[in-house]
């Protein structure tokens, strides 16, 4: 697929001659992961390569041509989500008797983790729709998932999850929005901060309080835009992730009817920390696209510079940085893949090895993608190279999703309380 | 109409490797490098399932001849809608002397063994560029070929195919059966979406032997060595002037016999 397309685009690019002073700017060509000990198909099955194989091709064909502009213009890229949720990637891991493909989450990692080379912002907001679209398949009721859930998968609608606020962030329990109840509604009052797809997306699941202080205070309900009372803020400038709108979620006397309550009273947190498991793998699937891409953008950079007479590949110092790089690379996919396959067969530790796997691979895969950027040099810092974007794309999955220290919190909880 | 149609795959290096010669010139480096789907295949593959879905076709069979990794090239056409596959086992020195000869002669057994109306491949493969497996199998048939097709049309019980040649389009009209070589603008090959993955895995792929077919496998070619493009002299010649001796000097040159030679090598073989 991606090989027709290319030769169509006559970015045929098998030949050495031609090779060296080939523009770095077209290199969506290498991204396609070549190199064997890195290569992320390792210890596959063949219908898992099957799914990478198609990931990597929309993510080559798709949008890696599209990822800069993206960027540049903040462009929410609707009509290519859409695309890629005709393929299955609306609602990877629901099930499929409501329109998703009911896959593992092993298999979901494999698959953002491909599409993450092409652009990691659309990516990462694509796994955020899919975890809600999870939240609502499995702890909605059939009502609910019938009405919800086909529209999400085929992205004929788009989510957004609603737990941060200005003053409840790592504190999530603290938060303050609202919803008391009144006949058959709830009347939301407050608001949510940093809403990824906010104010561009149609469903939004909220965590609310709907009783008393703490974790057990609060329910998940599902607010549809266009709802009275339901308003948005500025969209924020950011360093990156530029391609999903952020935006404040303001509920004003909001009146969300007590049908789109999911799961029980009381049981909203427990909701939202569920999704947050799958979330983080999510997210540290992301952050390994986008280092594997710098790797290789890095290796390729270094076979071609050259520096005191010689390619830069033959530097020493260079070599066993990019060694490092490689290493940090494959040692963050195996712990992210260990973390999916707990998560997927609800082993005791998942909830522990998720927060591992969001802790270690986001900033290794930082450390990995801001390498890949010294080591392009000045050339680095321009925007016509695509390794400063994987670079500010993934520094926030260091924040987001429960920051790094949150992270440690609970590792440090489930080491310190087991019996 | 309900026909059958035989779609051939080869599994080929991926088009984005940087190809390399081993060390002792018998060949390039194939071990734990990246294969995939011949894209000329893909479009193949392609046009047989826009056949099937406009319903002149009832069956897609996708063939590949290979080792045991050929299975995931005929996966893959199966999760782009092919209906069942036929891997035919070819391993060991019989694999490394697989060329169109023999291929053109398993796809003529398996046509008329499967009782195919149509055989749709690729117009060359981007490892060997031989396309030389269509127009074989083609005559082994004694069937009509319409070969670089950019346009297959269904007329009755005929096939308008619009060829790219030198000096421009072609249409011709054939009669089924008949072999058709997909050219790159044919059509646009699908993405395999997850379910077709999921359901491919529930598809059969039969197991066949050459000799099963009574196919001769033995090779008439001996490849003598390949070296690397930078090594064989070959340039890019921007005045014409020298290129007719250019060409001739290219054509007599043994880099690998008994091929149709290019007057310039763009990658090593």
């Amino acid at each position: 697929m991606a090989a027709a397309r290319a030769l169509v685009r006559g970015v045929r690019l098998g030949s050495y001659s031609i090779g060296r002073s080939r523009s770095l700017i077209f290199n969506s060509v290498q991204r396609r992961g070549i190199a064997a000990c890195i290569d992320p198909s390792i210890g596959l099955t063949d219908e898992q390569k099957e799914f990478q194989k198609v990931a990597f091709d929309f993510a080559a064909n798709e949008m890696a041509p599209h990822m800069a502009e993206w960027d540049q213009k903040e462009i929410f890229p609707v009509e290519t989500m859409r695309k890629a949720a005709q393929l299955g990637f609306g609602g990877i891991y629901v099930n499929p008797d409501v329109g998703g493909s009911g896959l593992s989450r092993l298999d979901t990692s494999i698959i953002f983790e491909a599409l993450s080379t092409g652009c990691v912002s659309t990516t990462a907001y694509i796994s955020i729709h899919n975890m809600c679209a999870w939240m609502i398949d499995t702890f909605g009721n059939n009502e609910q998932r019938e009405k919800f859930c086909p529209d999400l998968c085929s992205m004929q609608k788009f989510a957004s999850y609603c737990l941060t606020e200005p003053g409840s962030g790592s504190d999530a329990a603290s938060l303050l929005t609202s919803a008391k109840l009144q006949g058959d509604h709830y009347i939301l009052n407050g608001s949510k901060a940093f809403i990824s797809g906010g104010g561009d997306t149609d469903v939004y699941v909220v965590m609310c309080r709907t009783g008393g202080k703490g974790p057990k205070g609060i329910s998940c309900l599902v607010v549809e835009k266009g709802t009275p009372g339901l308003n948005f803020g500025k969209k924020e400038k950011k360093v990156g992730w530029n391609s999903q709108p952020t935006r404040a979620v303001i509920f004003e006397d909001c009146a969300v009817p007590v049908t789109n309550q999911l799961g029980a009273e009381g049981q909203g947190f427990n909701i939202a920390m569920k999704g947050l498991n799958g979330g983080r793998i999510n997210i540290a699937s992301c952050s390994l696209g986008a280092a594997h891409a710098s790797v290789l953008l890095a290796r390729d950079h270094m076979c071609v510079r050259k520096q005191f007479g010689e390619t830069l590949s033959n530097s020493q110092f260079l070599q066993f940085k990019l060694a490092e790089m490689a290493t940090k690379l494959v040692a963050s996919r195996l712990l992210v893949r260990q973390a999916a396959v707990a998560l997927q067969e609800g082993r005791p530790e998942a909830v522990s090895l998720c927060s591992m796997a969001k802790l270690f691979v986001t900033d290794e895969c930082f450390s990995i993608c801001n390498q890949a950027l010294q080591i392009h040099g000045g050339y680095g810092y321009l925007k016509d190279y695509a390794v400063q974007q994987y670079v500010r794309d993934i520094r926030v999955h260091q924040i987001l999703e429960g920051t790094n220290e949150v992270m440690r919190m609970i590792i440090a909880r489930s080491l310190l309380t087991e019996s | 109409m309900s026909a059958r149609v035989l779609v051939g795959v080869k599994r080929v290096i991926d088009y984005a490797v940087k190809i390399r010669v081993k060390p002792d010139h018998t060949g390039v480096v194939t071990d734990g490098v990246k294969h995939s789907m011949n894209p000329f295949c893909e479009i193949a593959v392609e046009e047989a399932v826009k056949l099937k879905e406009k319903k002149f076709v009832k069956e897609v069979v996708a063939v590949s001849c290979g080792p045991q990794q050929v299975q995931e090239t005929i996966r893959t056409a199966l999760a782009m809608g092919a209906d069942r596959g036929i891997h035919v086992e070819v391993s060991g020195k019989d694999y490394e002397t697989l060329g169109p000869l023999q291929v053109s002669k398993i796809l003529a057994a398996l046509a008329k063994k499967e009782q195919a109306d149509l055989i749709i491949l690729g117009k060359q493969a981007i490892d060997d560029d031989c396309n030389q497996t269509g127009q074989m199998t083609a005559a082994l048939l004694d069937w009509p070929q319409g070969t670089f097709a950019s346009e297959v049309n269904i007329e009755a019980d005929m096939l308008k195919v619009v060829r790219e040649v030198d000096g421009g389009l072609e249409t011709i009209k054939i009669k089924l059966p008949a072999v058709v070589t997909a050219d790159l603008r044919l059509n646009t090959p699908r993405y395999a979406t997850l379910p077709n993955i999921m359901k491919a895995k529930k598809k059969k792929i039969a197991n066949v032997k050459p000799a099963d077919l009574g196919v001769d496998m033995s090779s008439r070619l001996e490849v003598l060595k390949n070296i690397e493009e930078a090594d064989a002299g070959g340039a890019v010649q921007t005045n014409t002037e020298g290129l007719s001796s250019l060409v001739m000097e290219q054509t007599l040159r043994p880099v690998k016999s008994g091929s149709a030679p290019s007057p310039i090598q763009t990658r090593p073989m």
